[in-house]
């Protein structure tokens, strides 16, 4: 960013105090792309807010780049530029997501009550739902014991796959020299292309042959999940704990803090947010799961709330089953529904998970200059 | 392997520790084990799938689906599955990078924690609610652009007509894969940019560097490899996703077009025929499974070179 | 000690797991009106109190075809209220996944869209210690759903279809389409076939049909699979292709007749008539259907009828089995067995099948024959 690649100031003026434009430039802009976004898209056959949008951002980047080149030089209109594509990217991105989200919600919220979160579906058959339909009988039918298995089985899952992850990083990170080391590193990419379903069959198999042929409980499922969520665990906190500035481990050493305790004290806990996004996401990754689950831990209508014996319901399988496979083929809007509930609950689940661990990363991340 | 953990030889800075600690010794075991473990867990999950993969090679090529054999069956497979990740690479990571600028640099700091929260929300959504959104939202919106694409455009054989009916194409279930990513991506690249040391960007703005110039200079290279790591960890799920794909695209034999029906996906072959496969059929399933298998091997290898290449930047190195 | 990391990243965990306790503190089965301990009051004739002793417990698992899932459940819900503790799961993984859980001994009975081939009879008797059966007890007729407005009762011949669904006729009014619709205005809307992008029982048997009623113009292999190079647009399971055919006009699907909601169906010809698919037309061709050779007396394997010219039968029905040991080693286990597939053959059982998943009762002399395989199984 050398003075001299800057193009000439007009005459008189030094490089510090060169022109600018009046803050209220960018608003103006704005304001004057919109309403001629929503000319042009009239002009060209027709008004559509697909033309209208598109057009207006257009004019936008457009206007607001040349001007800011013309009268404030090629830096500061690169920089605006930039600005105006950033804010467009996530404007863009948002409508997908904002889509999502409002499907889920709009549709979730039709059987959404706690009577939804609080009942099972044993006994339920198409014929409830019919009667349900022609009002001659009350909506039945919940996700409970699906709530409760995605908690015991994702829980499990974490339990095994955090610490064994969170320690692999450290590992690859603050130890780890030599062939192991890249093996490992190595190995960890291969498993994050591990297909789900193969995962499900190798807890399948691994569990035949440990406690017998047929084996499915939620332990089953959990097990099957690790595999999955270690390398998401692995991958990212390795890039956490990577980027923690080796200022911080030497100032340890130097005050004679052994090398765990510095890993402990210091370059955990600075990377702590990191690590907790990346377990959330490692959560985020797994609980949305199907057909692991199945071919490990079972499908059942019924509650069951030991994951060591017995087959176990999973929130997932619940949403796949009621959007797919219908309980009655001819009305199969409350099953519908119902999968659309599940799903609001799924995302109300990781929701909550996701507050509590940004809320533990805050309380015991190391005060910053941020 | 190495059995016994040297002392730390790789600082020399650092005064060097006659006796090691037992805190130490511990804390460095137990690590290595968890990281051999993994190495375990793989070999079982290779040995498991090499074992069930195996009869396919050995099968009569006549005995394979599509009775050709089982290059001829994977191969328009590999070209669906890599069609679909390219497609949602292309769409998902400016748009990811671009969210995750605005969450760390641009977006007021109240504003961009919750959007932060929101967009680590989204990484939750099972793949089934995607493949219902797809088809119920997306599909049916994105259809008239597919229609242009054949009509206006489709000399390319990318877009050769005639375009889909239901817009049930590789391009929407790219688009579908994109929006299923961007959240990861945006997650990982999010996190790295906050941990931009703050001393570069100071020193970056008091040089007179406009915004733009400092994150080009101080926040994009440090952040370059776990940009590449998110970047790679998207493209896992979009390589590996299943349901979603399962439910969006309308499959079928192998095509170029991307706007018509046609093409399949690994993952998402496996997902609709294996429930009702048996037999040979199972096997050359699980021997596909093997072949994604080894294209993430091969992506990540490559991304793995890159960021070596680039690894001045580290941190801890 | 590095407790307070630990205590860090498994915090979410622990509130996970504290959430799951409290969660298992407050949830219940809901009210069906249909369990045994409940009041009578007789608007639900089929939850007849007390009609299988009640006296069973224990858990049942069984796997295999998602065909018959809905059916399953409404069997189970069925069994489940005369046996108030007794559980039984069905996890509907698919027919090949069914059978081959079978045939392991992981699971104590199977559903399956096919019955189990010689091999895997071996490996049954194996695990079973003894021959073991299929017993075909949902029948599903597969409706033909079109999208296109204006044109009420369409009626196809087999050829038609057939050259429907391979490309060769690609307009609605095309001469073949007008020949069997004398009566009908045709559009000249282009033709998208819509079918399974999944391996399919419900794509096995209408293959099966296509193949066997319009040989000349149906020449690909019978599989769950749609063949790879024929035009038009898949979707995934039943409400899949549904919401394809719903989706554009023109279109024109196979799938579960139970499923088809609004959509119009297209009635097929059968000799020199068109049938409407219905309960009794799909019982009627099963019923005119010759068992499968070569089988043990009581392995009730069918040989479908699918070129039959019998009047009022549908030929285009999916038949799904379950299967079953002849004898079970562990007499819990087979208790269960008895008593579900029992129920499942019985009256009561077919009809709550019908009720809740649209399927066909099996016809009474079926009933009869099943009955008597299952009152044949041993246990202990």
């Amino acid at each position: 960013m050398s003075v001299a690649t800057k193009p000439a100031p007009p005459a008189g003026a030094s490089s510090l105090a060169q022109n600018q434009l009046p803050r209220y430039t960018t608003q103006l802009v704005l304001v004057l792309s919109i309403a001629a976004g929503a000319g042009l898209s009239a002009l060209f056959g027709g008004f559509s807010i697909v033309s209208f949008a598109v057009l207006s951002v257009l004019a936008f980047l457009v206007v607001n780049t040349v001007l800011s080149g013309v009268v404030e030089g090629r830096r500061k209109a690169k920089d605006k530029l930039v600005t105006g594509l950033v804010y467009t990217a996530f404007g863009i991105a948002l409508v997908p997501l904002v889509s999502v989200i409002w499907s889920v919600v709009d549709n979730g919220m039709a059987r959404f009550s706690i009577d939804f979160l609080t009942t099972s579906m044993r006994n339920v058959t198409g014929l409830n739902d019919q009667q349900a339909l022609e009002g001659t009988a009350p909506f039945i039918g919940g996700a409970y014991h699906a709530i409760l298995g995605t908690f015991l089985i994702t829980g499990l899952a974490t339990v095994i796959s955090v610490p064994i992850g969170l320690l692999t990083s450290v590992y690859l990170v603050e130890y780890g020299r030599g062939r192991l080391a890249k093996a490992i590193t190595f190995f960890v990419d291969v498993m994050t292309g591990i297909p789900s379903i193969v995962a499900g069959l190798f807890a399948a198999a691994l569990f035949a042959v440990l406690f017998g042929v047929g084996t499915r409980n939620g332990f089953a499922g959990a097990v099957a999940l690790s595999v999955l969520m270690i390398p998401v665990v692995v991958r990212s906190s390795e890039e956490m704990l990577r980027i923690v500035p080796n200022e911080l481990r030497e100032a340890a050493y130097a005050l004679g803090v052994p090398k765990w305790r510095t890993i402990v004290r210091v370059v955990i806990p600075t990377a702590i947010s990191g690590i907790a996004s990346g377990v959330t996401l490692a959560i985020a990754r797994v609980v949305g799961e199907t057909a692991p689950l199945i071919v490990t831990a079972g499908f059942t209508s019924s509650i069951n709330n030991n994951p060591f014996s017995d087959w176990m319901m999973s929130l997932p399988a619940y949403v796949y089953s009621q959007a797919m496979r219908p309980l009655s083929g001819s009305s199969p809007q409350p099953s519908f529904d119902r999968a659309w509930a599940a799903a609001l609950t799924l995302i109300l689940i990781v929701m909550l998970l996701n507050l509590v661990a940004r809320l533990i990363a805050r309380l015991f991340a190391p005060k910053t200059g941020r | 392997m190495t059995t016994t953990e040297p002392p730390p030889t790789e600082r020399p800075a650092v005064a060097r520790r006659p006796k090691t600690r037992p805190g130490d010794r511990i804390f460095s075991r137990s690590a290595q084990v968890a990281g051999i473990l993994i190495l375990v867990i793989l070999a079982g999950v290779a040995a498991f799938l090499v074992r069930e993969a195996l009869p396919t090679f050995t099968a009569d090529p006549s005995e394979i689906d599509g009775g050709k054999g089982f290059f001829s069956y994977v191969w328009p497979l590999v070209f669906g599955t890599l069609a679909a990740a390219v497609i949602a690479l292309i769409v998902a990571t400016p748009l990811a990078l671009g969210i995750a600028l605005f969450i760390s640099h641009y977006a007021p700091r109240r504003l961009a924690q919750g959007l932060g929260y929101i967009v680590d929300l989204l990484a939750a959504i099972p793949s089934v609610v995607f493949g219902l959104w797809g088809i119920q939202w997306l599909a049916p919106q994105v259809q008239p652009a597919w229609g242009w694409l054949a009509d206006n455009l489709g000399f390319i054989p990318l877009f050769s007509g005639p375009a889909s009916a239901t817009g049930r194409t590789m391009m929407t279930a790219g688009l579908v894969l994109a929006v299923m990513i961007l959240p990861i991506i945006t997650a990982v690249s999010r996190e790295v940019f906050l941990q931009t040391p703050t001393l570069h960007e100071e020193a970056a703005l008091a040089l007179g560097a406009t915004r733009w110039e400092m994150i080009r200079m101080a926040v994009i290279p440090f952040g370059r490899p776990g940009i590449i790591s998110g970047i790679m960890l998207g493209l896992g799920r979009a390589l590996g996703e299943t349901m979603a794909v399962a439910m969006v695209l309308s499959t079928g034999g192998f095509t170029w077009s991307m706007v018509t029906a046609g093409n399949n996906t690994i993952a998402a072959e496996i997902a609709l025929d294996f429930p009702e496969s048996s037999g040979l059929k199972t096997n050359t399933l699980i021997a596909a499974g093997l072949v994604l298998f080894a294209i993430t091997l091969a992506v990540n290898m490559f991304a793995r070179w890159i960021v070596s290449r680039r690894s001045e930047f580290s941190g801890a190195n | 000690m590095n407790l307070s990391i630990v205590r860090r990243t498994l915090a979410p965990v622990a509130v996970a797991s504290a959430a799951a306790l409290v969660l298992a503190a407050c949830g219940s089965d809901p009210d069906t009106g249909n369990s045994s301990n409940e009041s009578p009051d007789g608007d639900n004739s089929e939850g007849s109190d007390g009609a299988g002793g009640g006296d069973l417990s224990g858990t049942l698992n069984g796997a295999g075809a998602s065909s018959q899932e809905s059916a399953v459940q409404a069997w189970i819900a069925g069994f489940q209220g005369q046996n108030p503790d007794v559980t039984v799961n069905y996890a509907p993984e698919g027919s090949g996944a069914g059978r081959e859980q079978f045939t392991s001994g992981a699971v104590a009975f199977a559903g399956s869209d096919a019955a189990l081939d010689e091999e895997e009879l071996a490996a049954a008797e194996t695990a079973c210690g003894a021959p073991a059966v299929d017993l075909p007890l949902f029948i599903d007729p597969i409706a033909v759903p079109y999208n296109l407005p204006g044109v009420d009762n369409l009626q196809l011949g087999p050829v038609t279809l057939a050259n429907i669904f391979n490309g060769t006729i690609t307009t609605w009014n095309d001469p073949a389409i007008v020949a069997d619709n004398p009566d009908a205005t045709l559009p000249d809307t282009t033709i998208t076939p819509v079918h399974r992008s999944d391996e399919s029982g419900t794509t096995e048997n209408f293959v099966e049909y296509l193949a066997a009623a319009a040989a000349e113009a149906w020449t690909y292999e019978v599989s769950g699979e749609w063949p790879a190079d024929l035009p038009g647009e898949a979707g995934a399971q039943t409400p899949g292709v549904i919401a394809a055919v719903q989706a554009a006009e023109g279109t024109i699907g196979y799938a579960s007749a139970a499923a088809v909601g609004d959509l119009q169906t297209a009635a097929i010809g059968v000799g020199t008539e068109f049938v409407e698919y219905s309960a009794e037309a799909a019982a009627a061709v099963v019923d005119a259907s010759p068992r499968a050779e070569g089988r043990a007396e009581n392995d009730i394997v069918l040989e479908l009828a699918r070129d039959t010219t019998e009047s009022g039968a549908y030929p285009i029905v999916l038949v799904s089995y379950t299967v079953v040991c002849t004898s079970y080693a562990d007499p819990a286990v087979g208790d269960l067995v008895k008593g579900y597939v029992g129920y499942v053959a019985s009256d009561e059982g077919q009809q709550a099948a019908a009720a809740a998943a649209g399927s066909a009762p099996i016809s009474p002399e079926l009933q009869a024959e099943v009955q008597a395989v299952v009152e044949s199984i041993e246990v202990g």
